[in-house]
């Protein structure tokens, strides 16, 4: 009876085992560093949980008389919202053009535009509400800019991405047939990203939504700044009654914008 | 013309479907228009032009001499992230084996799972951390704390789908072959699951980032502190330098983390 030479203790070879205990313990040493210095370990976790439970007994019950001072500031939120997509939206298709490879074939503009894209993003929204507040002053107006520049970044990227995705031969039959670029735009791209468009456009609007509840606390209008306000004066029952109320609404939008993005892509 | 193609036949159900949502959209931007308040004149006059001479400009000098306490504090942000998506990629997995419906078969649990995440989802981190300031005090950990439950919103929810996604039969074979639950779980789900979660959770890590860099505004800790220290001291040269080193670092993050994941998967 004749041994096999070579008979294997596990499933997976040596050295995926070393990499993987390698990197485990990187990850878990670099948890012991950063939890210790930010003094969150998970010790903290189980001292700190009574402070937590604590404050959310105050919370309780919410302040539902606060409900008729929210509802300006929320829709406030909406208001920025909707004309912030729909600006983001306007300025943002020629810069999506500009952004996708296959038709800006010029290499300098695309890899600026790239460029430029990937800074705006990096900016946090807050901080741009922040400039322009210091801009233009406190109110809506600030937040509407800020909210239009976050978005552009957002959508462009996605939107570019999209462009480049699609079916070329259209294209290259209308511009073989005599067709202008605009004509080629018109009758070969714009047909094959509109339904994906629209629903980039929705998926802005929502996210929109959500940071412009945030600009508040900067002063750049909407709901944050109640949140933020009533926190300082701690009139938590308020707070929840405001919390409440900004989830409701995320979730209502959320949803309407999902059914319609269903019946869309 | 005769060689004319025929019209589309259009259902009475879609029209009306479409009509709804014009009128709603139309709407929805009457309301928007008529109810915003917005300041115009206040928005151009001198005052905002001055502004923009006085503050732009600064952008473009920025503070070098501050660099080694932004550093210090931006290093401080990413263990903020660090340890809150740390935390967060593990509380995740529960609840994502939770919601998959191929996991739990009980549509009840499934539900509760992702009304959690759901819930979760639908505050900016921003908004917890107020609350968990209010709680623990305005430390790093409190930081920790609103990135960990941010992130496990999204994270239980792509993970979910992950597991949703993965094959069956090796599980249905195994269960052929006798293994039990927890054989199942290392050696059927998890090798199939395992990288897709790393790599989301790097992801995660990546956008966990850019949302602690702006918790300290609300005394969260990281580097917002100090962008809440140059602005209300209109030390604009500083918020341009902070807004560097976020720009520099938050793309340094994405290149590292985009490899790591393109080795992953």
């Amino acid at each position: 009876m004749n041994k096999p030479d070579f008979i294997p203790n596990s499933l997976y070879p040596a050295k995926t085992k070393r990499t993987l205990s390698l990197s485990f313990i990187v990850v878990l040493g670099f948890y012991l560093v950063t939890s210790i210095t930010t003094e969150s370990f998970i010790i903290n976790f189980f001292l700190k949980i009574s402070n937590v439970t604590d404050l959310v007994e105050r919370f309780f019950p919410p302040d539902w008389s606060y409900i008729s001072i929210i509802y300006p500031k929320l829709f406030e939120t909406i208001h920025m919202a909707v004309i912030a997509t729909t600006v983001a939206v306007i300025i943002s298709i020629p810069f999506s053009l500009l952004a996708a490879s296959n038709i800006t074939t010029n290499k300098w503009i695309y890899n600026f535009m790239r460029m430029l894209l990937n800074i705006i993003r990096t900016i946090p929204d807050i901080i741009l509400a922040v400039v322009f507040v210091a801009l233009f002053g406190i109110g809506a107006f600030s937040g509407i800019i800020a909210l239009i520049i976050f978005a552009i970044g957002i959508l462009v990227k996605l939107m570019s991405e999209i462009i480049e995705a699609i079916d070329m031969n259209p294209s290259e039959a209308i511009k073989a047939s005599g067709g202008n670029s605009l004509q080629t735009i018109w009758f070969a791209v714009v047909p094959q990203v509109l339904p994906q468009f629209i629903s980039f456009s929705l998926y802005v609007f929502e996210i929109n939504i959500r940071a412009s509840v945030v600009l508040g606390l900067v002063g750049a209008g909407g709901i944050g700044q109640l949140i933020n306000q009533r926190i300082n004066f701690m009139d938590y029952q308020a707070v929840l009654t405001t919390v409440l109320v900004i989830f409701a609404v995320v979730v209502v939008i959320d949803w309407i914008s999902g059914k319609l993005r269903e019946g869309l892509v | 013309m005769s060689n004319r193609i025929p019209p589309k036949p259009k259902s009475t159900a879609k029209v009306v479907k479409r009509l709804i949502i014009t009128i709603a959209v139309i709407a929805l931007y009457v309301w928007t228009i008529t109810s915003i308040n917005i300041d115009w004149g206040k928005i151009f006059s001198q005052r905002t032009i001055d502004n923009f001479g006085r503050i732009i400009p600064k952008f473009f000098d920025p503070a070098f001499e501050e660099t080694g306490t932004i550093l210090i504090k931006m290093i401080e942000t990413i263990f903020i992230a660090y340890t809150g998506s740390l935390a967060a990629a593990i509380i995740a997995v529960p609840l994502a084996f939770l919601c998959a419906t191929n996991m739990v078969r009980n549509k009840f649990l499934n539900t509760i799972g992702m009304w959690i995440l759901g819930a979760v989802r639908a505050f900016p981190e921003i908004i917890l951390a107020i609350i968990f300031v209010a709680a623990v005090g305005p430390n790093p950990f409190a930081g920790v704390l609103a990135i960990a439950i941010g992130s496990t919103g999204m994270l239980g929810k792509l993970y979910s789908e992950v597991i949703e996604g993965i094959d069956m039969n090796i599980i249905e074979a195994m269960e052929a072959s006798g293994a039990n639950k927890l054989q199942i779980l290392f050696y059927g789900i998890m090798p199939q699951v395992l990288p897709e979660f790393l790599s989301y959770a790097i992801y995660r890590f990546e956008i966990d980032v850019r949302a602690s860099s702006v918790l300290g505004i609300v005394g969260a800790g990281g580097i917002g502190t100090l962008i809440k220290f140059a602005y209300s001291n209109r030390n604009w040269d500083e918020v341009g330098m902070i807004l560097l080193i976020i720009i520099i670092t938050v793309t340094i993050i994405d290149q590292i983390s985009g490899y790591v994941r393109r080795r992953l998967v």
